[in-house]
């Protein structure tokens, strides 16, 4: 009896330590990478960095400025797609619950965020840079914009449904019609975490790179038409990465500091809408009892 | 009384937008297919089971890249599994409360790296250390082990698996640990009330109610990096040849997509790369559409569970 609560607790003991282990393991590379980041990059960020165009190999200095700008537009583009219709999407969702058609939809967002993003870059080629015969801004940002979709609309759904059913129904017994009610009120309470999720779709579109391989295509020239090829800063970071110059390497380094430090500070943004989206709930909540129906 | 005006628009528009995304499923589907057609219709065989791939002579044996993706993958997901569970396990169930929220805010962060940035890391800090340090070390035991077979020349499929190891470990985390969650506590108190320790509560309570959806966590990262791109082109070698042991160069579809697509010139070659990524959109649905399946299984506690019966 006491030898075998004895081995009961030595094997607790020792997966104990191995979900310890686990936890440590997985955290290292992350520590890796931000220092590998930090060491290489750091001192290549000067502000040439962020004003100037690339330069030509050999040739020190040069920046990334059009690739900024290039990625800033590409995501613009991506959203002005994906969060109408995302939220449209997202609103349909949550009101139909249970419809078949609802949970198909739902189904197929869920697989359609799984595909692989060059498949999305080949679509967008197909269906735009191919009849325009020439690589342009506009496919990319599609092919980012359908890539994010499902993501922007799943989140609103999620948003939505947060919304207490009784704040819905009161509206209603004012007499407001399902439309107003859905957007004035339903809508306008779940905005912040709707914008939480926005910023998580625009972090991960601004550092998506496969799908704008064929559509975006890059471009070492200053560029703001919509129309033609365009820089990216995860393009930019790919085509010196792969070129044999020491000077393009570190700037390498330097963009993908660059790029990191971007999603992280989308990231943080997110957390904080998240953060005035808990209290704004909570100031609602209390009164209206349940949060679900 | 018949519905406003406002209300049926209100409902047309979001219908509308709510049937955009399996259209745009379909259609993708759609595009993809008929360009691949003639691909297909010609090179099927050399498409499916050939080993050569020489454009100049109209040879598209896609063989190697499938074998590559499917190797890389799921040698990843043998590495991450294990970690990722644990992870979970860690910050739902075994790990100090005061640990489990920035544990799993660490391994969340890991998901926002983008994957060109997994890509320089490998190619300048992962692929050197493994020509230097670790394949030199392994080398020797190639003769009796054949995984560990030379040359060393550092892009390979193990440093492919490595980097997408990393890079999925944080999606199955993530799922995994969601999927924990949603096993009712009832059950872990009625393990602890009949005396079992804290792992026998998770051994014997939480793992089996959760165990389709843990499948259902890995099969999601079996998704991501059957479709990762950018990190695994860099460190891979793209060589077409299906690997002998985990030190040789090899190629994925994905990556014979990013390094050709923009410059297929023929309409041959062209067909042939849109028949491989039809091939490769087809894996990832079928692998995405049972990996959801299996998630929802747990979500919502439909039948086969064992615990289905009870009050979820």
């Amino acid at each position: 009896m006491n030898a075998r609560s004895h081995r009961r607790k030595r094997t607790g003991r020792v997966m104990t330590a191995l979900t310890w282990t686990a936890a440590i393991v997985a955290v290292i590379p992350l520590v890796i990478i931000l220092a590998h980041l930090l060491v290489n990059g750091l001192e290549q960020l000067t502000p040439t960095f962020f004003t100037q165009l690339p330069s030509p190999p050999g040739v020190r200095g040069g920046g990334v400025a059009n690739a900024i700008v290039g990625s800033i537009m590409l995501v613009a583009i991506a959203m002005t797609v994906a969060v109408p219709v995302g939220i449209g999407a997202g609103l349909y969702l949550a009101e139909h619950r249970r419809g078949r058609f609802a949970q198909a939809v739902r189904l197929l967002a869920d697989v359609l965020s799984g595909l692989p993003s060059i498949v999305l870059g080949i679509f967008a080629w197909e269906l735009i840079v191919r009849p325009s015969g020439h690589f342009s801004a506009w496919a990319g940002g599609i092919a980012l914009g359908l890539l994010v979709l499902p993501l922007v609309a799943r989140a609103t759904e999620e948003m939505v449904r947060l919304v207490p059913v009784a704040l819905t129904e009161a509206a209603l017994a004012l007499g407001f019609s399902r439309w107003r009610t859905s957007l004035t009120v339903v809508l306008r309470t779940a905005m912040p975490g709707i914008v939480t999720a926005m910023l998580i779709a625009m972090s991960r579109a601004a550092g998506e790179t496969a799908p704008l391989l064929f559509t975006a295509f890059g471009n070492p020239f200053w560029s703001v038409d919509p129309a033609r090829p365009i820089a990216a800063l995860p393009l930019q970071i790919y085509a010196y990465a792969q070129s044999p110059y020491d000077e393009w390497r570190a700037q390498a380094w330097a963009g993908a500091l660059v790029l990191l430090i971007l999603v992280t500070m989308i990231s943080i943004a997110a957390r904080a809408v998240v953060g005035a989206r808990t209290k704004l709930l909570s100031a609602v909540t209390p009164r209206v009892g349940r949060t679900d129906e | 009384m018949q519905t406003p005006l406002g209300d049926r628009l209100y409902r047309t528009v979001t219908t509308v937008c709510a049937a955009a995304i399996p259209l745009v499923l379909v259609l993708l589907t759609a595009v993809v297919l008929h360009a691949a057609w003639p691909a297909l219709s010609l090179h099927a065989r050399d498409l499916a089971v050939g080993t050569t791939w020489d454009v100049p002579h109209a040879r598209f044996g896609a063989l190697p890249a499938t074998v590559g993706t499917l190797l890389s993958s799921l040698i990843a997901l043998v590495i991450a599994t294990p970690l990722a569970i644990g992870v979970a396990i860690f910050t739902v169930d075994v790990g100090p409360p005061r640990l489990r929220e920035p544990v799993s805010f660490l391994v969340n962060l890991l998901a926002a790296v983008p994957s060109v940035v997994y890509g320089l890391w490998g190619v300048f800090v992962l692929v050197p250390l493994l020509r230097s340090t670790v394949m030199p070390a392994l080398l020797p035991l190639g003769s009796a082990i054949s995984l560990f077979r030379g040359p060393a020349y550092g892009p390979s499929l193990i440093a492919a698996s490595l980097v997408l190891a990393i890079m999925i470990l944080p999606y199955i985390a993530s799922v995994s640990r969601d999927v924990l969650l949603a096993v009712p506590s009832a059950q872990r108190e009625a393990a602890l009330a009949l005396g079992a320790t804290r792992w026998e509560v998770v051994r014997d309570a939480v793992l089996p109610a959760a165990r389709s959806g843990l499948v259902g966590g890995v099969m999601l990262g079996l998704g991501r990096a059957l479709g990762e791109t950018l990190a695994v082109t860099m460190v891979i070698g793209n060589r077409h040849a299906i690997p002998d042991s985990l030190f040789d160069p090899a190629y994925t579809m994905a990556s014979l997509l990013a390094n050709e697509f923009a410059e297929a010139s023929s309409d041959a070659h062209l067909s042939a790369l849109m028949a491989v990524a039809a091939m490769l959109l087809l894996i990832t649905l079928l692998v995405n559409l049972l990996a959801r399946w299996l998630v929802r299984r747990v979500a919502t506690g439909l039948p086969g569970g064992r615990w289905s019966g009870g009050r979820w």
